[in-house]
């Protein structure tokens, strides 16, 4: 994909020198990232690298030091000042994660865990929103899975679930904080084809991961995050077959050939 | 030694569980209930971010439990009427029960609070919930869960407990007690006969317990 092309794309979330320290460790140091709409962005780099932190600043999970986060259509929110609890919220409302542990609500049901954004807090109509997560359980091949309880599902199958209570919310932006590195090696497959189709339908998203062919299959950017900066970015062909900086090709090399 | 005089055990039965119907047993809910109030909101002062608020029920819980219950007790349905302040025996045993109970129920919900993962309140956050909302739908259900078992122990001893309010007049069950011994002279009988029918209680209260941990341990993993 050419520069002047990526140019003429509508940049739905731009993050311009984000900076984080915890105590003493500087984990992010200057991050700059644009992601267009209909991009699918494959956030990789070593455990450490600020990665995760990096996702966790585009919805206020955590809060930088300084640094700016914009959603097109707002909110712009500048950390250099503490912001309020509203333009935060703002911020988290344009997008939805999926976390590592799916951190489904233990106490409430499959529907009821779908359900929980779209009537509590977005208050939509009842049935209206039911029938919408009935549908997308469907879809992910958990209909049946309705009126269980996450206890009683497979980690794929929670994993999926994650999913679907991420799309409920309707967000303009999906967030993957490593969604399969938690799962048993033989259920990666099912939720790596699920985020697969979402990104082939033209949903928006920013998958932190360790799965280097599925980034290179889904992504049509990745970003290498290394010592808090992103070190390299551009399209999966470049990254991740002909890198640019050594410390890229290390990392490349490294995941590919592990022994 | 004499046998033991069966006809006054059985007579005094039911003064005794009268007493705990409509002594002990209201006075320990009633307690509990108030308690309760107070604990979660001692509690979530003790999470505040706040300083001041944080160090206030830090305070509140070192008080209560660093002084005697007994004592507390005595503050208020003796204590209070000489700078103005009488009340009843029976709310008098309410108000000092209550705030005992609170400070001991408060370290349960706190650990418990804490005990929910933080990914919980994250996930909470992320489909769009405040502060507030993930407290009430996400995280107290599920500390409710862990806190059983520990709140469980603090009511059982608030029922044997509440046996201190005799001493300020209430009539429950040791006070009926107390007053058959005293005209009878059947002293060891009558206590006896008082800590079974607390133990009975008790032995009840357990069972509840158990049915109430199955019931919340059912979406959990084990």
């Amino acid at each position: 994909m050419s520069q002047p092309e990526d140019e003429r794309r509508e940049a739905l979330l731009t993050v311009t020198d984000v900076h984080k320290t915890f105590g003493s460790t500087e984990v992010l140091r200057g991050v700059d990232l644009t992601v267009h709409r209909g991009d699918v962005v494959a956030v990789i780099g070593a455990s450490g690298s600020g990665k995760t932190t990096l996702l966790r600043c585009l919805n206020g999970l955590e809060t930088p030091d300084r640094g700016v986060v914009e959603m097109d259509g707002g909110p712009r929110v500048d950390f250099a000042t503490r912001p309020s609890r509203k333009v935060v919220h703002a911020l988290r409302d344009r997008s939805a994660m999926v976390f590592q542990q799916h951190n489904l609500f233990p106490h409430r049901t499959v529907i009821q865990n779908v359900l929980e954004g779209p009537l509590v807090v977005q208050k939509r109509p009842v049935a209206e929103a039911t029938a919408e997560a009935e549908a997308l359980l469907a879809r992910v091949g958990l209909a049946d899975k309705r009126d269980a309880y996450p206890v009683q599902l497979s980690g794929g199958q929670q994993q999926r679930v994650g999913i679907v209570r991420a799309l409920a919310l309707h967000p303009d932006l999906l967030l993957f904080d490593e969604p399969t590195s938690a799962l048993d090696p033989e259920l990666v497959g099912e939720v790596l084809s699920l985020i697969l189709e979402l990104a082939r339908e033209g949903w928006t998203m920013v998958i932190v991961t360790h799965e280097l062919q599925f980034a290179r299959e889904v992504a049509n950017t990745v970003v290498f995050v290394d010592q808090g900066r992103v070190l390299e970015s551009g399209p999966p062909s470049q990254v991740l077959r002909d890198p640019v900086e050594e410390r890229t090709r290390q990392f490349v090399h490294r995941l590919l050939h592990p022994f | 030694m004499t046998a033991p005089d069966w006809q006054l055990a059985i007579d005094s039965l039911l003064p005794l569980v009268t007493g705990a119907v409509r002594g002990t047993i209201p006075l320990a809910i009633m307690s509990f209930a108030c308690g309760m109030v107070i604990a979660v909101v001692v509690a979530l002062m003790r999470l505040s971010r706040r300083r001041f608020v944080s160090w206030l029920a830090r305070a509140y819980v070192s008080v209560v439990r660093g002084t005697p219950l007994l004592v507390q007790l005595f503050v208020i349905f003796y204590g209070l009427p000489s700078i103005g302040l009488l009340i009843d025996p029976w709310p008098s045993a309410v108000v000092a029960f209550s705030i005992n109970v609170g400070g001991y129920a408060a370290e349960i919900v706190r650990a418990a609070i804490l005990s929910v993962p933080r990914g919980q309140w994250e996930a909470a956050y992320v489909v769009g919930m405040s502060h507030r909302t993930a407290l009430v739908r996400v995280i107290l259900p599920q500390a409710a869960r862990v806190s059983v078992p520990p709140l469980s122990n603090t009511f059982i001893s608030l029922v044997k407990d509440t046996s201190l309010a005799s001493l300020i007049l209430v009539t429950e069950l040791f006070r009926e007690a107390q007053k058959i011994a005293a005209f009878s002279q059947e002293f060891m009988l009558l206590y006896v006969e008082a800590a079974a029918v607390y133990w009975v209680i008790c032995l009840a209260l357990s069972a509840v317990q158990s049915r109430l941990e199955t019931r919340l341990e059912r979406h959990v993993a084990t």
